[in-house]
C-alpha cells in the first residue's frame, strides 16, 4: 500500500465515522432562551398568533436511540402573550385557562417514533385545565454540532380542554382549532 | 340652478351616512367590555372601513374626472378658496382615516380580512408601540374629520339660511326648485 492509498483510506474512514460521532450524543441540556412555545388560531377569519413566555422543558434525546427519548413540558399558562394586554388578562381568567386553579399545562411523551431522516413522531398526554388528551406531534430534529433543535406542531381543539367557556364557547369568533408550535433547542452534555 | 349629478349626490350622502355611522360605532365598540361581541364589532368596523375607503377612492376618481357646479359668484375669492381647501381636506381625511385604521391593524398584529375571507396585505410588521401610536393617530384623524365635517355642514346651512343661495339644495336628492 502506498502512503497515498493509506491516507485516502484513513480520510474515508474519518468522514464515514463523522456522522456517527456527532449522533452518538444525547441532547439533554435545554436552552430556554432559544426555545419557544407558540400558538396560532383564527379569530373572525383572521390568523392570530401568540406565545408563552414561561415554560420548563426537559428532554433527553439520542438520535441513535429515539425510542428511549424522554420529553416533558410544563407551561406556565399565565405567562401567555397574545399581543394584547386585554387579551392576556382575559385568557388567564376562569373562562379560558383558569390560571389560578390550573397554573400549568403539561405534556410528557409516552412514545417517540423515528419516521426516517430527521423526522420523528412524538405522542403523549397533554393536560390543560385539568383535562387530558393524547396528542401526536410530527417533529423535525436538526442537529448542528453540539446542539439539536426540535421543531414541531400539532393542532388541538380548545373545546376538548374547556378553553373558552360560556360566551366564548361558540366558535364564531374564536375558532376551535388551535395550532401549537414548538421550537426546543437542547445541547449535548 | 345647476344641480350636482345624481351620482355625485348619491356618493355624497352614502359617504355622509357611512362616516357618521362608522364614527359612532367606533366610539361605541371601544368602550365595550372584552367579549366575543366586541371582537366581532371590531371586525365589522374594519370591513365597513375598507368599504368606505374604496368608496372614497371611487368618489375621488369620479370627482377628478368631472367639473362640479361652480360656487356662487356672490362668494368672495377668499371664501371660494377656503371652500375648496375645506373640500380638499374632506377628501384627504376620507382616505386618511380608514388608511390609518388599516395601518393600525397591521401594527397590532390583527390583519384586516374583509368579511373574514379576503385578507388585505399587512402594510407594517407587528410592533406594539407603533400600534399604540397609530391608534392615537386614527383617533386624532377622526376628531379632525368630525371637525371638518361639522364646519362643512355649518357652511352649507349658512349658505341656505343666511346667503339664501342654492349651495345646499343642489346637493339634496330629488327636485328642490326654489
Amino acid at each position: 500500500m502506498t502512503f497515498r492509498s493509506i491516507s485516502t483510506l484513513a480520510f474515508g474512514a474519518a468522514v464515514g465515522l463523522l456522522p456517527l460521532a456527532t449522533q452518538a450524543a444525547e441532547f439533554s441540556v435545554v436552552q430556554n432562551s432559544q426555545s419557544t412555545i407558540a400558538f396560532a388560531y383564527k379569530q373572525m377569519g383572521v390568523g392570530m398568533d401568540g406565545h408563552f413566555k414561561k415554560f420548563m422543558a426537559q428532554l433527553a434525546f439520542d438520535p441513535a436511540k429515539p425510542a428511549n427519548a424522554r420529553v416533558s413540558l410544563d407551561v406556565d399558562v399565565a405567562s401567555i402573550d397574545t399581543g394584547f394586554a386585554e387579551g392576556d388578562s382575559e385568557v388567564a381568567g376562569k373562562a379560558w385557562f383558569d390560571a389560578k386553579t390550573y397554573p400549568k399545562a403539561t405534556f410528557s411523551a409516552s412514545s417517540v417514533k423515528a419516521l426516517g431522516g430527521n423526522r420523528y413522531e412524538v405522542t403523549g398526554p397533554l393536560t390543560i385545565k385539568g383535562r387530558t388528551q393524547t396528542v401526536t406531534a410530527p417533529t423535525n430534529v436538526t442537529v448542528q454540532g453540539n446542539t439539536a433543535a426540535f421543531d414541531g406542531a400539532f393542532t388541538i381543539k380548545r373545546a376538548d380542554f374547556a378553553i373558552g367557556e360560556g360566551q366564548w364557547a361558540d366558535f364564531g369568533t374564536v375558532a376551535n382549532e388551535i395550532q401549537v408550535k414548538f421550537h426546543i433547542v437542547a445541547g449535548a452534555k | 340652478m345647476t344641480k350636482y349629478s345624481t351620482t355625485a349626490i348619491v356618493l355624497h350622502w352614502l359617504m355622509a351616512a357611512g362616516l357618521a355611522g362608522l364614527f359612532v360605532f367606533g366610539l361605541y365598540m371601544t368602550d365595550l367590555p372584552f367579549s366575543p361581541q366586541k371582537l366581532q364589532f371590531y371586525s365589522w368596523h374594519k370591513w365597513a372601513g375598507v368599504i368606505l375607503f374604496m368608496l372614497a377612492v371611487g368618489r375621488i376618481l369620479w370627482r377628478l374626472t368631472r367639473t362640479p357646479p361652480p360656487l356662487p359668484g356672490t362668494m368672495s375669492r377668499r371664501m371660494q378658496a377656503i371652500a375648496h381647501a375645506g373640500h380638499g381636506l374632506l377628501y384627504l381625511l376620507m382616505l386618511a382615516v380608514p388608511f390609518s385604521g388599516w395601518l393600525m391593524s397591521s401594527a397590532k398584529g390583527t390583519q384586516t380580512v374583509l368579511f373574514g375571507i379576503l385578507p388585505l396585505p399587512d402594510l407594517l410588521a407587528r410592533n406594539k408601540e407603533l400600534g399604540d401610536l397609530l391608534a392615537s393617530l386614527h383617533w386624532s384623524l377622526n376628531v379632525a374629520l368630525a371637525a371638518v365635517v361639522a364646519g362643512h355642514a355649518a357652511a352649507a346651512l349658512k349658505h341656505h339660511f343666511v346667503d339664501k343661495d342654492d349651495v345646499l339644495t343642489r346637493m339634496l336628492p330629488g327636485r328642490h326648485a326654489r
